[in-house]
């Protein structure tokens, strides 16, 4: 995974609720194997709009997306996030996310921030002035506002670490729960 | 304090908890489909890793399927249907590809076998995974990394969600279905409603309902946004189990049903939130906006957002009624469709199509619309083969196709045109699901077979007896 500790940049404000996956990457880009290159599919609809914020002059190199609540929600598909972080996003900072994308974001080192509402309104003021902004992930602040993230999460995400090697390391325990427990099915007998 | 469904089958798959930490989750069935999953098993390639257990894992191919026989499939699906079917060769995986005759969609051939079971564990890169909760699983859908994670350690790291109540109580209406309920509720509590929750649907609504209701309801819990639906298990659940291929025998069935009956909420148990939704009165639910939240009854008007005090909500309801093409007051009867799909995870199970069968019988598609009718799984084609049901809707002017995701996404050749409208049993009606440019309404069985015939949304009540 991609470490995350620090970002500074202007940002790009999408003041829309329910932004879902579909919209985000929309379903004929998900026949693709690779993990990377979705990027230029980003919004891929939404952007034919040339009224559409991306399309923005302000959007260039915006590392921080202020967007409204419940982002991400829908479809479980990672290449959402992937997306977003291919065109060059690090952050995303909401109100609320969709369970699975936040889940996602976090695997891949792409930071969902959640902050309250006014805050979300204020810093997407901020962006459209063109004014910059910092998501300190140590420090746990995005714009100056405090943010909640559990430590082991934060530790992963500033280390970069991957969570498999880590949930590996635990063998024993993996191993002792399998012999106590017999599996209740078996796929491969049926 | 008791303990809720929820809480017994996670406490009870606790590998690790550790302070300040995840805890991990042991999975009991990994359910794997192409599109989410090339990115993992690649993963592990470059790290050298296997699959820990391919016993607890299964493949099938749903999403890019053709389900018809008048396009041939593209280059890229093609690719990612083969890529599945040589990572389950390398690494073990039993697969279900197309024409083994057990093939379909992900969250219908898992209950089909009888792999879904009460208590169990189930995860799969897909969203609509809360399905499987309607035999009192803990079911939930994860992303590709998660899908990797789970491959090489048969685990997840989760942060236990919080758990919700929802308590269906009242007479259900003639005709009203679980997809109208579940609609109903999701207008409810707004499309962010589930947010961090697991809910369980519970009272004496859900209880009589069947295997098929109950999965079409928890099916559709992540478009409330929460993790999971379940639903404790009952003697429908162990009934509709029994004899399945996947399911125990013997005295192994015997020791699974005493386990599986200790698993319902205790009455003392507390929920972090509960909400009781009275069914009596309730009408067959008809979406008219771009999230599934964005729902009426059928005798209801297309909503004004002039009307609206919150600014968010106007202003979504504007960019929704200017993508609909709809406006304000039109009754949604009076709204015309060109397409009708009968399919998708939600609504392809036996039970939706006889249902479906039984307001076609005898009539005949609208001469505006082209229909079709897309089995769960090649089994469920099979059945409804056997039973004749395929010769109502084929007579009837309806396109009766080979199982697969077909038109709920339009990975494959089945999607709307821009600007077509349609009347659609699956889940999710956002911008261009269907189709870029694609119109989607979300129904019932009942109400898609007898919107095909009218030509306009309609119930069956509405259409003259054959
Ligand atoms: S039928 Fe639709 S919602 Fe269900 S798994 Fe297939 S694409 Fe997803």
């Amino acid at each position: 995974m991609k470490a995350f500790r620090k970002v500074t940049s202007h940002a790009l404000a999408l003041d829309r609720p329910d932004v879902d996956t579909d919209q985000i990457i929309p379903k004929q880009f998900l026949k693709r194997i690779e993990r990377s290159g979705f990027g230029e599919f980003l919004f891929f609809d939404w952007r034919k709009d040339p009224g559409f914020e991306l399309n923005r002059p302000e959007a260039k190199g915006a590392q921080i997306l202020v967007a409204g609540r419940n982002f991400g929600c829908g479809s479980s598909r990672e290449h959402a996030p992937w997306a977003l972080q291919d065109y060059g996003f690090e952050a995303v900072i909401a109100p609320s996310f969709g369970d699975i994308f936040r889940q996602n974001s976090l695997k891949i080192g792409l930071l969902p921030v959640r902050l309250p509402s006014e805050q979300v309104k204020e810093l997407m003021t901020r962006a459209d002035a063109g004014d910059e902004i910092t998501v300190d992930l140590e420090a746990r602040t995005a714009g100056g506002f405090p943010f909640e993230l559990d430590d082991f999460t934060r530790e992963c995400l500033l280390e970069g670490l991957d969570d498999i090697a880590l949930t590996l390391r635990d063998e024993p325990s993996l191993t002792a729960y399998e012999s106590a427990h017999a599996a209740p099915i078996a796929t491969n007998a049926l | 304090m008791g303990q809720t469904l929820f809480d017994r089958v996670w406490e009870s798959h606790l590998v690790q908890r550790a302070e300040g930490q995840p805890e991990l989750l042991y999975v009991d069935l990994h359910l794997v489909h192409e599109v989410t999953s090339p990115q993992a098993f690649e993963g592990l390639r470059v790290a050298g890793r296997r699959v820990r257990r391919p016993d607890l894992t299964l493949a099938t191919m749903d999403h890019n399927v053709v389900t018809g026989d008048d396009t041939p499939m593209d280059e890229l699906s093609a690719q990612q249907l083969e890529a599945l079917a040589q990572n389950c060769a390398e690494f073990g995986v039993p697969l279900y590809e197309t024409g083994s005759g057990r093939e379909g969609i992900v969250h219908v051939i898992g209950p089909e076998l009888g792999l879904t079971q009460p208590g169990m564990t189930i995860v799969c890169g897909d969203s609509h995974t809360s399905t499987h909760g309607a035999f009192g699983a803990l079911a939930f859908g994860i992303g590709t990394s998660e899908v990797e994670h789970v491959l090489a350690t048969q685990t997840l790291q989760q942060n236990k969600p919080r758990s919700m109540r929802i308590y269906f109580e009242g007479e259900l209406p003639e005709g009203v279905t679980a997809k109208d309920i579940v609609l109903a509720a999701i207008g409810r509590l707004g499309v962010d409603g589930g947010v961090g929750y697991v809910i369980e649907y519970a009272g004496p609504v859900i209880e009589q309902l069947s295997m098929e209701g109950r999965l079409t309801i928890c099916n559709m819990s992540i478009e409330a946004g929460a993790r999971a639906g379940m639903i404790a298990p009952d003697e429908t659940t162990f009934a509709y189990l029994e004899g399945r291929p996947g399911a125990p025998k013997g005295a192994a069935w015997e020791q699974a049903l005493e386990r599986w009956r200790t698993l319902p909420t205790d009455d003392d148990a507390v929920f972090d939130q509960e909400l009781v939704i009275d069914v009596s009165g309730l009408g067959s639910q008809v979406t008219w906006g771009t999230n599934p939240g964005m729902v009426v009854p059928i005798d209801g008007v297309v909503p004004d957002p002039a009307s609206m005090e919150d600014a968010d909500e106007r202003a979504a309801t504007e960019r929704a009624l200017a993508y609909m093409a709809l406006e304000p007051g039109t009754p949604i009867r009076d709204i015309e469709v060109g397409r009708v799909f009968i399919g998708s995870c939600t609504n392809s199970r036996i039970e939706d199509l006889r249902a479906a069968a039984a307001v076609v019988r005898g009539h005949h598609v609208h001469p505006s619309v082209r229909a079709m009718v897309v089995p769960g799984s090649a089994q469920v084609k099979q059945q409804a083969e056997a039973e004749g049901l395929d010769r109502i809707f084929v007579d009837a002017g309806f396109e009766w196709r080979r199982a697969g995701c077909s038109m709920c996404l339009g990975m494959n050749p089945d999607v709307l045109a821009p600007g077509e409208r349609c009347a659609s049993t699956s889940n999710r009606n956002f911008e261009g699901r269907q189709g870029a440019g694609g119109r989607t309404h979300l129904v019932s069985p009942a109400v898609a077979a007898a919107t095909a015939i009218a030509g306009h949304f309609a119930d069956a009540r509405e259409l003259v007896p054959a």
